[in-house]
């Protein structure tokens, strides 16, 4: 295999990850904090990028600049997911906060079924063209292509990370979102507000999920009401294959599951002498969880998940 | 057994045996009826109703009764109705009778459902949920892709032309005429369906009340308690899984027989979804809640398909919002509210209701009854 095909799967791989490790991020802190898997959080990442659709339509429809109607959108987008991931914990979860683990679980597959039907609904059936705001014009790097967008996406998910690490280690509010995770009744006698810290966690994950979101579209140029549930599942895999609960974690299985994805789709056809084609890179990420699970349950970073009693 | 009324368990109760031979009889009746009165649709549909009645029961033995929560459960479905479909159609030639095909793709699916859940099973109920959502979604994107290069599954066209079911020299794919009655091929596969899912009920009932039954109880109430009780977690667990995966590979059979064709999309997240949510709703672990979240939810979608275009012509004058997605959207918002409102489903077992509502003073009324009953 040529040298420079393995460098742009190389750079496929790190561009899908950045995105798979910015939703991963969403899944890893409400289960660091809550232990509960929020379902919902894939349909949070397609409702970001379906407003930012709509909302890039628009303001480009009114002539303005490219680039401020990115930000404009991008800000939309989160604005809206933000107060989605709120209700989200509001209505699905915190009232199920002492039931069952069952309950829970359940109320989140109903919220994504809903979300999704209503951005069938809204949005229609159909895939949409999602505007190009940025020049894309490739570059070649050592043979492999890149564009800006792609660069962007690499860019903007560092900062968004570091940002969030800076947040959560070094603020007054990472600190309680710390006490939270590590037991939650210790927290609230120190005088931490539960709720409230739960509620921004939520909100936090969704605005990163808004970010992912805005990338995916960008990235491919389409929207659709169903490319949120696929994109979840990944996500959480790679959130479980770097530790979940573990912030440093969900960035490394981003990236690594996006190497894998591309470098399996890339090469799965000269493993296997072409019994399997490129159209089985779905297939990788559950191979992945599982083997993760069966291996190492506790990820790559993670401390081992005792079973709670 | 705690889920039948007392009276049915000593039928010298006359009223008991009423009820039941009434129930029997409209069972009977049911697709002559409903043939006369809504038409032969009508009779497919509760064929259909029948087999996720199945299915909705096999996956209670893994969701209600061993509290292990299976997003993946078409999956099994889909091996057996594959199995089925690949064993007797002219897909390979293979014509092999229907008393060979079914087993092996009830076993099938269960040595799937091993597979699957030995990996998974120690570990925590969430993992779980994803994992078997991953298999299922793995399976499908098998079985839309095996056509190249070897063409094994058809890919996304599916397989059509199967055998219908065939018992001894008796096909249920044409019309009989029996006993002066007219036999059309959907009322043949109705009492076949009926017969089988009274074979379900049958084990499931029994199972629940057996040491295994109880096994599984107690670890969907507290594992490690059932650990320290003696029982073996896992082999126990990995039964609940084979058990329902059985069952879903051989209504899986029945489904290929039945309708002559399958395909993955039969096979999507959606239908999953909609089993899960039979078991659920309807209250789980409790057979008689499971049955009446079956009948509820195969029948809402064709009452909605039916109604709900009229009535918003008639609202609006167009169809805004199509069935299939206003189907899809009342499903999730009653998964929601139903957790919320009504945690344990809308009958559920007695036992099942005391549990999730332990401080609302059922239990404490109940000890008051027995203290009373002790003066």
């Amino acid at each position: 295999m040529p040298l420079d095909i393995l460098l742009q799967q190389i750079l496929n791989g790190l561009v899908q990850g950045s995105v798979y490790a910015l939703v991963a991020l969403g899944y890893t802190m409400v289960y660091g904090i809550l232990g509960l898997i929020n379902f919902a959080h894939g349909e949070v990442v397609m409702v970001g990028a379906m407003v930012a659709l709509s909302v890039s339509q628009l303001l480009l429809a009114a002539g303005l600049p490219p680039l401020l109607v990115l930000l404009l959108s991008l800000l939309a987008a989160v604005a809206v997911c933000m107060l989605l991931g709120y209700g989200i914990e509001r209505i699905a979860y915190r009232p199920l906060r002492n039931a069952p683990r069952l309950a829970p679980l359940i109320t989140a597959i109903g919220v994504s079924i809903v979300l999704q039907n209503l951005a069938m609904i809204f949005w229609g059936r159909e895939y949409h063209a999602f505007p190009q705001m940025l020049p894309s014009s490739p570059h070649i790097l050592a043979g492999a292509v890149i564009n800006e967008v792609q660069i962007t996406i690499v860019l903007v998910a560092l900062a968004v990370m570091t940002g969030l690490l800076l947040l959560v280690h070094r603020t007054r509010l990472g600190r309680a979102m710390r006490a939270v995770a590590e037991n939650p009744s210790a927290a609230a006698l120190m005088g931490v507000d539960i709720n409230s810290v739960i509620s921004i966690t939520f909100m936090l994950g969704s605005a990163l999920a808004a970010v992912a979101g805005i990338m995916v579209s960008a990235n491919y140029g389409i929207a659709h009401y169903y490319m949120g549930s696929i994109l979840g599942l990944k996500a959480f895999t790679a959130a479980v294959l770097g530790g979940i609960g573990n912030l440093r974690g969900a960035m490394l299985g981003g990236l690594l599951l996006g190497l894998i994805e591309s470098l399996g789709a890339g090469y799965i056809g000269d493993l296997s002498g072409g019994f399997f084609g490129s159209n089985y890179q779905d297939v990788f990420a559950f191979f992945v969880l599982i083997a993760v699970l069966v291996f190492r349950p506790s990820g790559l970073l993670g401390e081992r998940v005792a079973e709670r009693a | 057994m705690r889920n039948v009324p007392d009276s049915l368990l000593h039928p010298g109760k006359r009223n008991a045996w009423l009820a039941f031979t009434a129930l029997a009889l409209v069972l009977l009746a049911l697709p002559f009826a409903t043939d006369a009165l809504l038409g032969r649709g009508w009779v497919r549909i509760a064929d259909f109703a029948l087999l996720y009645i199945m299915l909705a029961l096999g996956l209670n033995i893994v969701v209600g009764y061993a509290g292990l929560l299976d997003l993946g459960y078409v999956a099994f479905f889909a091996v057996g109705a594959y199995c089925y479909a690949l064993l007797g159609s002219p897909q390979f030639g293979l014509h092999l009778p229907f008393w060979v095909v079914l087993p092996l793709g009830a076993l099938l699916a269960c040595v799937f459902g091993v597979l699957l859940g030995a990996p998974t099973l120690r570990l925590r109920g969430d993992y779980l949920a994803i994992v078997t959502l991953g298999f299922g979604e793995i399976i499908r994107i098998f079985l839309n892709n095996l056509n190249a290069p070897a063409n094994i599954t058809n890919g996304p066209q599916g397989i059509s032309m199967i055998d219908p079911i065939r018992i001894g020299g008796f096909s249920l794919g044409s019309t009989h005429e029996l006993l002066g009655f007219t036999f059309p091929s959907v009322h043949l596969h109705y009492y076949l369906f009926l017969c089988c899912t009274l074979l379900v009920v049958f084990v499931s009932l029994r199972l629940e009340d057996s040491r295994i039954g109880r096994a599984w109880m107690a670890i969907r109430e507290d594992e490690v308690a059932a650990e320290a009780m003696g029982i073996n977690t896992r082999n126990i667990k990995l039964l609940a899984f084979a058990m329902g995966a059985t069952f879903g590979g051989a209504a899986g059979g029945l489904f290929a027989g039945f309708q002559g064709f399958v395909s993955p999309e039969s096979f999507g997240l959606t239908e999953s979804v909609m089993i899960l949510c039979m078991v659920v709703l309807g209250g789980m672990g409790h057979i008689g809640g499971v049955v009446l979240g079956g009948v509820l939810l195969a029948l809402l979608p064709e009452a909605l398909r039916n109604g709900a275009g009229p009535v918003q012509q008639a609202l609006f004058g167009k169809t805004l919002v199509d069935p299939e997605s206003l189907r899809m959207l009342l499903f999730g918002l009653a998964l929601i509210v139903v957790m919320l409102v009504r945690p344990a489903g809308l009958w559920p077992s007695v036992q099942r209701r005391r549990e999730l509502i332990a401080d609302d003073g059922v239990v404490q009324q109940e000890q008051d009854t027995v203290y009373d009953s002790s003066k």
